[in-house]
Order: structure tokens, then C-alpha cells, then sequence
């Protein structure tokens, strides 16, 4: 391959089209993989699981695990399923993504328009706190959270969502709002209106694409934690994530993957809708949460 | 729309001129008063918080409320010996190996297939925007989710095994999920799994970056595609490859989720990580001051990784 000579842009053979195409189709299977055995697994009766091929597609259809998964399972103490839990993750992550994503944008219109000495440090110490590993405040949260009496509540978690959530958000809105034009804000400001009017009007308005990918962001981000849930509220007002894991790791009678199959599609079907419907923001998201700090 | 609106604030403001000194006093003091709750959160909540722990590493404290309600102390300070101990712990031995282990392969093995993707899919493919999406979408999903398909995926009763035996591959073995010295190698399976399509991106858009122009003229002088690549493209990929490294090892160190989800952190202690370590220390088995100098230790391999690369993006940016 490296011997065949070009003598234009990097341009292929077809052989070696042939053995691109397949190595990409090969990893394609490879990701997709995981999502096939959960779904296809996830609506056969269990002896179809333990007496033959998890590849297989089901012989008899049977939309029972899902049913199971969401109302009847034994999760915690009582056998309710994992749908009070899902309620759980839906109140906590609503509230932590809207609190999160305005204090970011708030944040974000300061350290680039009316910045002031120090502000790079503060956003430096902001950055740095969207890194750290979390282990390093379970201990004083988990004291905090009992002393005012919000220990195991979801409002708890939605505290500490915003409060880790934070660095993201205000770090996708100053990147943005670090290209929007300064003079504006200057004309405005000149013309007599005020900080939040300049916001609300002038920097709002043209915020669309950043309020999304950092809404997904949080969204995303804050559904899957499972290291907060677990610590903070492990109870009854467990997140959907750690119900999960209780349901799957749970030992007592039959291992039924079926129904593991089924809940963690649930766990996953939120996260998952939002990147289909606008994966290209998440993306964006992604990228802009690493390829720039 | 905003025109209309700043002229209507000028009607107000000239309407009301009771107390402009007021008023723009607050106007000046108003950017920092909206960031100081955020301030004071970070301030309290993030490195107060982290003073805390070291705090905490220091003391002989083993269980949660280690003070009171009088707000007296029921513990005392041992300066460093939480470390010691921590260091002569054959536990902590081998989540700080197997750490080594996970996080090297992970990073490597996530660089090599992501560049890969990135570079094939950069040839003009015919389906790009399908595949694409495929390979990202893990990322979008928990690791809670993911490590229960791959548990039961790789379970030798129920997955491949037992897939491959029914298919005729009787011979067929792969239980590493259930064998301590393998175990460590499903952990990094599935990870890379779920975070090389996220490198495949991060490189795509490096090599999308490239000047075609300059590869036009190496081509002129009659560089192969090989030499292509290994002189110019791939040098100039040096940021993508930074980034990466940096966002993959802070994701190694973190790694808890998975473990937690795939392996329990065993069979026995083989794939046992410092977050791991830390969190059963710390709650189950009521050795708190360990289970803080351990987190201590984690948060320092982060600082010394991110610190740095933090610092040059934002003297970058000035």
C-alpha cells in the first residue's frame, strides 16, 4: 500500500477501499454489538437466555421483562420496579439542568463581558473543579448533606449536580460568549441598558446553539452519574442508575437477564433519545468540553 | 427588537431619575454579585471541601459524623500515618497496579483504534454520517448500563461462551471475566468500548483541520500516502493526541461506575481501582482517614495531569 504511487491527494485504491470499508463495518458491529444483546434479550423468556444463543433472535416475542423491569421487580425493599426511580432521575435531572445551565450562561456573560482583574483565575478554579475526581468530596458532601437534613433526598442530589455541574456549563457559555462581539454590548450599554437587559436581549437571543449543547451536556452527564446517587441517596430516592445496578447485582433467587436487559434499556433510552434527536450537539458538547478548555 | 427595547429603557430611566447614584452603583456591583453565588459555591463546596478531606487524612476518624453535636472532636491528629498505612496496604498495592494496568491499555488502545476510525473514515466514505453516529453513541450512555450488557455478554454461561458452543466452537473458552488474572482486561474492553468512538471523533476533527494545500504540495514532491501520514498528518495531530491523553487518563483515574457495574471490583480484588478502594474504605469499612489519603492521592494524579494542561489552554486563549 505504501508503495503503490499517488500523484494526487490522499487518494485509495480499490483494494484498499475494500479493506476500509470492512475494517469500519467490522467496528460499527462492534459498537452496536451491545445494544443489539441488550434489546434483542430483553424481550425472549428467560429459558431462551440460559438455554441458548444471547445473539439469537428471540423465537417466541414477549414483551414481559419490560413489564417487569418497570413495574414488578424487586429493586429495593419492596417490589416496585424500577418506574419509581426513573421518577426519581426525571425530578432530579430537570431541575439540575435548568438551575445549572442559567447560572452558566449568567457566568459566562460576566467572565467575558464584564470581566475584572482575577476573573481567569476564578475561571481557572471553576475548569479545574469539572476534573477532579469526586471521591474527593464525598466525605464532607456526605456530612453537609446530613446537617441540613438532605441526606437521601433527591433535592440533595440536585444540589450537588449544580454544584459540580456548574464549571461545564459557565465553560461552554464563556467560550461562546468570547465570540460574540464585545462592541454590542458596549452600543448597548452606551444607549443605557443594563446588565440584565443586555443579557436578556442581546446575548439570549442568540444563545440557541449553546443552550443546547450544554443542556444536553448536563442532561447527559447528570442522568448516568451513578457515584453521587449511590453515596447521597441510595434509598428510596435512588436515581435510575443505582436502582439499576441494585437490580442486576441483586443475588437473591433467579438472575433474570431478561429483565436486566429491559431496565437497562430504560436507563438508557432518555440519554439516548437526546443523542439521536441532536447528536450533533452532544458531540459538539463533548468536544468543546475537551478539545478547548 | 433590541433596538426598540433599549430605546424603551431610556424612556424609564429619564422617568425616573430618583436615585441614579443607586443605581449605578449597583449597575457596576451587579456582574460580580451574579457570580458570586457561584464563586461561593465552588469556593466552599469544591476546595473548601478538598481542604476537608486532606483535613480528614489527617486524623484517625473512621465513620461519619466523626464530630458531635456539641461540636466536639472525636478524633485526633495522626499527621501522616494514614499514608503509611495506606502505602503498605496490599489492597491499595493492587488498585494502584491494576490502575496502571487499565488506564495504559485503555489510553493506548482507545488512541490506536480512535486514530484509526478517524483516518479511514477521512477517506471520502460512503456512509460517513451513519457511521459516525454508531461509534459515538457509547459515550451518551452510562457506564451502569453498558457494564450490565457486557457483564452478562461476557459471562461464560450465558454469553460468547456459550454462544460460540452452540455454535458448534465447542472448544471455545473465554471466562476472563471470571478469572482473576484476566479480569483487569474485560474492565479495559469494555471502556474502550465506550470511549473510542469519542477519540475517533476528537482526531476527525484534528485531521479536518490539516491545510490540504500543504499535503498537495508534499504530494507533488512524491510523498507516498504512507509518508503522508507518518510525517505530516499524524505530527500534526499532536494537540488531538494531547487532549485525548488528558481526557482519558482523568476518566482512568475516575473509573468507578464500570467497575462497580461490570466486576464488583473482583473476582475477589482483581479489578479493584482507587476509586473503588476509596469509596469501600471510606463506607463500608469504616476506615475513613484511609479512605481520605486515598483520595487525596487520586486527586493529586488528576492535579498533576490536568493542571498543566489547563494552564496552557488558558494562556493560550489570552
Amino acid at each position: 500500500m505504501a508503495v503503490a504511487t499517488q500523484d494526487s491527494a490522499v487518494r485509495t485504491g480499490r483494494a484498499t477501499r475494500f479493506v476500509l470499508y470492512t475494517v469500519l463495518l467490522v467496528f460499527a458491529l462492534f459498537y452496536l454489538l451491545p445494544l443489539f444483546i441488550m434489546l434483542v434479550n430483553s424481550v425472549k423468556p428467560l429459558g431462551e437466555i440460559t438455554g441458548g444463543s444471547m445473539i439469537a433472535l428471540p423465537q417466541t416475542w414477549t414483551f414481559e421483562p419490560w413489564a417487569k423491569a418497570w413495574s414488578e421487580a424487586q429493586v429495593g425493599v419492596e417490589a416496585t420496579g424500577l418506574r419509581p426511580y426513573f421518577w426519581n432521575s426525571i425530578r432530579m435531572v430537570v431541575p439540575a439542568v435548568l438551575i445549572s445551565t442559567i447560572l452558566g450562561a449568567l457566568n459566562g456573560y460576566v467572565l467575558t463581558k464584564w470581566t475584572f482583574r482575577g476573573a481567569t483565575v476564578l475561571f481557572g478554579l471553576m475548569l479545574f473543579s469539572c476534573f477532579i475526581p469526586f471521591q474527593i468530596v464525598l466525605i464532607p458532601m456526605a456530612r453537609v448533606l446530613g446537617e441540613i437534613g438532605l441526606a437521601g433526598t433527591t433535592t440533595g442530589l440536585v444540589l450537588v449536580h449544580v454544584v459540580y455541574g456548574i464549571g461545564f456549563s459557565t465553560l461552554y457559555f464563556r467560550n461562546y460568549y468570547a465570540a460574540f462581539p464585545t462592541e454590542l454590548v458596549r452600543a448597548a450599554q452606551i444607549d443605557g441598558a443594563g446588565f440584565f437587559q443586555i443579557f436578556w436581549r442581546i446575548m439570549l437571543p442568540s444563545s440557541g446553539p449553546i443552550i443546547v449543547v450544554c443542556v444536553i451536556w448536563q442532561f447527559t452527564n447528570i442522568w448516568n452519574d451513578f457515584l453521587f446517587g449511590a453515596s447521597f441517596a441510595s434509598g428510596s430516592a435512588a436515581p435510575m442508575t443505582v436502582a439499576l445496578n441494585n437490580l442486576v447485582q441483586s443475588s437473591t433467587g433467579v438472575k433474570e437477564y431478561n429483565v436486566h436487559f429491559a431496565g437497562a434499556i430504560m436507563a438508557a433510552l432518555p440519554t439516548l433519545l437526546v443523542y439521536i434527536v441532536a447528536g450533533r450537539y452532544f458531540v459538539r458538547g463533548l468536544m468543546a468540553g475537551s478539545v478547548k478548555g | 427588537m433590541a433596538q426598540s427595547s433599549v430605546e424603551t429603557d431610556i424612556h424609564t430611566s429619564v422617568q425616573a431619575p430618583a436615585e441614579p447614584d443607586f443605581k449605578t452603583r449597583l449597575q457596576s456591583w451587579l456582574p460580580k454579585l451574579v457570580l458570586s453565588p457561584t464563586v461561593a459555591m465552588v469556593l466552599l463546596f469544591v476546595y473548601g471541601f478538598i481542604l476537608f478531606t486532606i483535613y480528614v487524612s489527617f486524623t484517625d476518624s473512621r465513620i461519619l459524623p466523626f464530630v458531635n453535636a456539641q461540636g466536639a472532636t472525636s478524633y485526633d491528629l495522626i499527621g501522616l500515618s494514614n499514608y503509611e498505612k495506606l502505602f503498605r496496604l496490599s489492597h491499595w498495592e493492587i488498585a494502584i497496579t491494576n490502575l496502571a494496568i487499565f488506564a495504559s491499555l485503555y489510553i493506548i488502545i482507545c488512541c490506536a483504534i480512535g486514530l484509526m476510525l478517524a483516518i479511514f473514515l477521512d477517506q471520502k466514505i460512503r456512509g460517513e454520517g451513519v457511521l459516525r453516529p454508531i461509534y459515538l453513541y457509547p459515550m451518551a450512555l452510562s457506564f451502569i448500563v453498558t457494564g450490565t450488557a457486557w457483564k452478562w455478554f461476557l459471562d461464560p454461561g450465558i454469553g460468547l461462551e456459550n454462544t460460540m458452543h452452540i455454535w458448534g466452537w465447542t472448544s471455545f473458552k473465554f471466562d476472563w471475566i471470571k478469572n482473576g488474572d484476566y479480569a483487569i482486561y474485560t474492565l479495559v474492553m469494555a471502556a474502550v468500548w465506550q470511549s473510542s468512538g469519542f477519540v475517533m471523533a476528537m482526531f476527525l476533527a484534528g485531521l479536518r483541520g490539516i491545510d490540504n494545500e500543504i499535503l498537495k504540495a508534499a504530494q507533488m514532491d512524491g510523498a507516498s500516502n504512507w509518508q503522508l501520514y507518518r510525517r505530516i498528518i499524524i505530527p500534526q495531530l499532536r494537540p488531538a493526541f494531547l487532549s485525548a491523553f488528558v481526557i482519558l487518563a482523568h476518566l482512568a483515574i475516575k473509573s468507578y461506575d464500570l467497575v462497580v457495574a461490570l466486576t464488583g471490583g473482583g473476582p475477589g480484588r482483581a479489578t479493584e481501582l482507587p476509586a473503588t478502594f476509596m469509596y469501600s474504605y471510606t463506607f463500608t469499612r469504616n476506615q475513613m482517614g484511609i479512605g481520605a489519603a486515598s483520595a487525596v492521592i487520586m486527586l493529586m494524579t488528576v492535579a498533576a495531569i490536568i493542571v498543566p494542561y489547563l494552564y496552557a489552554e488558558l494562556r493560550e486563549k489570552k
